[in-house]
């Protein structure tokens, strides 16, 4: 760790920059660079053969990638859903669902005014700027769109080029699959294969968006990678692809979403990432899902079917995971490592926060194949309203694995006691040098806590904010610092009316 | 005659089906120190959570007055804000949340309940900086998670201190003294009488005459079954220690 703190401190002026610049934009500035969907942009309702030749088409690829996406799709069809996991939802219809440009289901509103409450008392509390919240919030607007304002930001080519120049490629998955064939065929599907799950299949075959990134060997890339600067981002949707490959002794830490809750008007969410880390290269990535949990029936609300894996292939290679789950109505989602080079590490710290009718079964899986590799797991777990969170890991030491160590720290805080939270760790074994540790606690927040915390002037919802932020400490520190004070802000909303 | 910092009126409150405070009466004006001794189980901690709005307990009958305004109807944070500072008999853990975290957000929430600006970093400093050298609460346990593996006399000096810092209108002392050292004792006794003034009373709830050599109180009284039971001067602290409380077993009934 602290790899990141000596980064120079240009990542931090780029980043404080953009980020400021973006904020301030005047959206209808852009208004020309603004591309309408048309009607005919819409792929035929229903999944088939002809939706996902209608994607690759929208998207220009090669043949090759055709080709690839359609095996996925009949690999499909021989697949059924998977039902281990503790969440329950009401059967998706594959079939009732659009794959590219969905158009609203519902009218969009029109105004902030028709937006849910809840959500722009959120957006407050966060101090989003108001057109960003109308954007967040889905309003529609003529000449206003989200890609506009990321598209013409001139500090994002800035960005860009100032990357180039130390030959670091971060683009959209689609401009690569044009740009960087090789790579693509080399790469994609090579840590997450197109059969491994129903919902990487699904990924595969339709996937409309996502980001690439290559790092070459020796690099240390100079500043955070964030989704919130990546150039050309069109409404990724539902179906998100990510590649991140770092070439030997290369560096690169990337950020993923947003504490800002975002509406979508496509339920089911199955993203894929991958990443690759060669001899002694380092990836860390680190996550802060807010999409919108539903209102407080839990209606509405994003279902999260997420697969991120990690390819720790060359020997000391290290690959880290750091994760904020606060929103979505149903997360799913195991963020793991495989430790296949020697003496390679992984790691997964973890925050998820259920309240409301939220449910999460998330944790990771730590595959060590190759001699003296070690893995860390802390993930902490916060039940608050009705929600269910389910920590579910898995450590595994191949007959090869000498030396292997993990260890593992699994805690959930209770508040209230209409919530449940549950651990379900798997540990194997093939390899008797291989030492396992797991540590797994439940607590709840006691009453003398709260009175105590009252007593010293702090309301019901601060007091909570305070105890939870104290108890999820050990994984805010891996975040970069840059997310860790939003984070705990959030962390304080997300649990909002979840005591008294 | 100017309206005396707290006023008990015949105060009854039960805790389940059980009647613990059964009438108290108390006044302290302000800037006076007042003393409470009595028999263990009589209700002494009971009064104490009962003034700070701890949920656990009705009031059935009775008043509380802070400045003359009833406190009965508030928040327990909303009374902190108001005055009423509780060193807790025993200070309660609080893991992962470092101490000075924890100083900072109590010193803001009360500042911003009373409608006052935020302190900023560099002042909060130095008022803890000032505070801990007097009550020898060294940067050390200012980063550890609050009272967690604190020893006795350090979860002691720190209630103490967060008492300095946020400048109540009320203390209340509950047993303070006990688990001190005698130099501990010393250090709390000093930080504790560097706080009377002439706007601020305090109730020292405790045991034993010897903290009030330290803290002098202007007047004593025993405590038993739920209610005040005697009143004097310090003097009658010395009788106690002398002659215990069998004088005082229902002297009221
Ligand atoms: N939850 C409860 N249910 C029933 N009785 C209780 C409860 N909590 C406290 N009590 C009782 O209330 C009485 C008063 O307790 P309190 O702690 O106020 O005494 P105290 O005077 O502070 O004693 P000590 O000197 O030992 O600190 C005791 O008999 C105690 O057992
Ligand atoms: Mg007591």
């Amino acid at each position: 760790m602290a790899n990141y703190d000596d980064i120079p401190t240009l990542k931090e002026n780029i980043d404080r920059a953009t980020v400021d610049s973006v904020r301030s934009l005047d959206v209808d500035k852009y208004k020309y660079g603004f591309e309408t969907i048309i009607e005919s942009d819409m792929a035929p309702k229903g999944l088939s053969e002809d939706t996902v030749r209608f994607i690759s088409a929208k998207k220009n690829e090669p043949q090759w990638m055709l080709d690839w996406r359609l095996e996925a799709y009949a690999r499909f069809l021989t697949l059924s859903e998977p039902t281990w996991a503790k969440v329950h939802y009401p059967a998706i219809d594959l079939q009732d669902m659009y794959y590219y440009a969905a158009p609203k289901s519902t009218p969009a509103p029109t105004s902030l005014d028709e937006v849910d409450p809840a959500l722009l008392a959120m957006y407050d509390k966060l101090g989003i700027p108001l057109r960003e919240r109308e954007i967040l919030a889905g309003v529609e607007r003529p000449n206003v769109a989200v890609d506009a304002v990321m598209d013409s930001v001139s500090v994002v080519t800035t960005f860009r080029e100032e990357l180039s120049k130390v030959g670091i490629i971060f683009c959209s998955i689609s401009e690569a699959i044009r740009e960087y064939p090789e790579m693509i065929q080399k790469y994609l599907a090579s840590v997450v294969p197109v059969s491994d799950n129903y919902y990487a299949t699904l990924n595969s075959a339709v996937f409309t968006d996502g980001s690439f990134v290559y790092i070459p060997k020796g690099v240390r890339c100079p500043m955070e990678l964030s989704t919130y600067f990546r150039i050309n981002e069109k409404k990724t949707g539902q179906f998100e692809r990510t590649l991140i490959i770092a070439e030997a002794d290369s560096y690169v830490s990337y950020l993923e979403g947003c504490t800002a809750p975002m509406r979508d008007e496509s339920q089911l969410h199955a993203a894929v990432v991958e990443l690759v880390a060669m001899d002694n290269a380092e990836i860390k990535y680190s996550t802060v899902q807010n999409w919108y949990p539903g209102d407080k029936d839990g209606k509405g609300g994003i279902y999260n079917f997420v697969t991120k894996r990690g390819d720790c292939r060359g020997a000391n290679s290290k690959i880290s995971w750091t994760q904020v789950e606060t929103g979505s109505a149903i997360t799913w989602k195991y963020p793991s490592c495989i430790l296949r080079g020697d003496g390679s590490r992984g790691e997964f710290y973890s925050i998820a926060i259920s309240n409301g009718r939220q449910q999460v079964d998330s944790g990771t899986k730590m595959i060590h194949l190759g001699k003296n590799t070690s893995s860390r797991i802390i993930a902490k777990g916060i039940a608050a309203g009705f929600s269910d969170n389910t920590y579910r890991g898995q450590v595994s030491a191949h007959a090869k694995a000498t030396n292997a160590r993990n260890f593992t720290q699994c805690d959930s805080l209770l508040i209230g006691d209409k919530c449940g939270a549950h651990t379900v760790p798997y540990i194997e074994s093939r390899n008797g040098t291989a030492v396992f540790e797991h540590e797994a606690t439940t607590s709840k927040i006691s009453d003398d806590q709260m009175f105590y915390c009252q007593q010293r002037g702090l309301s019901e919802e601060d007091a909570v904010a305070l105890i939870v932020n104290g108890f999820v400490r050990d994984v805010l520190q891996h975040l970069p610092m840059e997310f860790m004070v939003e984070t705990q802000k959030l962390i304080a909303i997300s649990l909002e009316g979840s005591v008294g | 005659m100017t309206t005396p910092i707290l006023e008990i009126r015949n105060l009854h409150a039960r805790i389940e089906d059980r009647e613990i405070l059964k009438g108290v009466n108390l006044i302290i004006p302000a800037g006076e120190v007042h003393a409470i001794m009595g028999r263990n189980g009589s209700g002494k901690s009971t009064l104490s959570y009962v003034l700070a709005g701890k949920d656990d307990y009705e009031v059935t009958e009775g008043e509380i007055l802070l400045n003359g305004e009833s406190i009965l109807e508030m928040e327990p944070n909303e009374r902190a804000a108001a005055g009423v500072f509780l060193a807790f008999q025993y200070p309660i853990e609080i893991p992962g949340v470092a101490t000075m975290t924890f100083l900072k957000a109590a010193m803001n929430a009360q500042r911003k309940a009373r409608g006052e600006a935020e302190l900023l970093t560099p002042e909060f400093m130095r008022l803890v900086k000032e505070a801990g050298t007097q009550l020898q609460v060294d940067t050390a346990m200012l980063k550890r998670p609050l009272n967690v593996g604190f020893s006795g006399g350090e979860k002691k000096r720190a209630e103490i201190m967060q008492m300095a810092l946020l400048k109540p209108a009320l203390c209340v002392l509950d047993e303070t003294d006990s688990g001190l050292d005698i130099d501990a004792l010393q250090v709390v006794s000093k930080g504790v009488n560097a706080l009377r003034s002439d706007s601020r009373s305090m109730l020292v709830i405790t045991h034993y005459q010897r903290l009030l050599n330290h803290i002098v109180p202007d007047v004593v009284h025993v405590f038993s079954d739920g209610r005040i039971v005697e009143s004097g001067d310090k003097d009658l602290a010395l009788q106690l220690e002398a002659k215990g409380y069998a004088d005082f077993d229902g002297a009221a009934a």
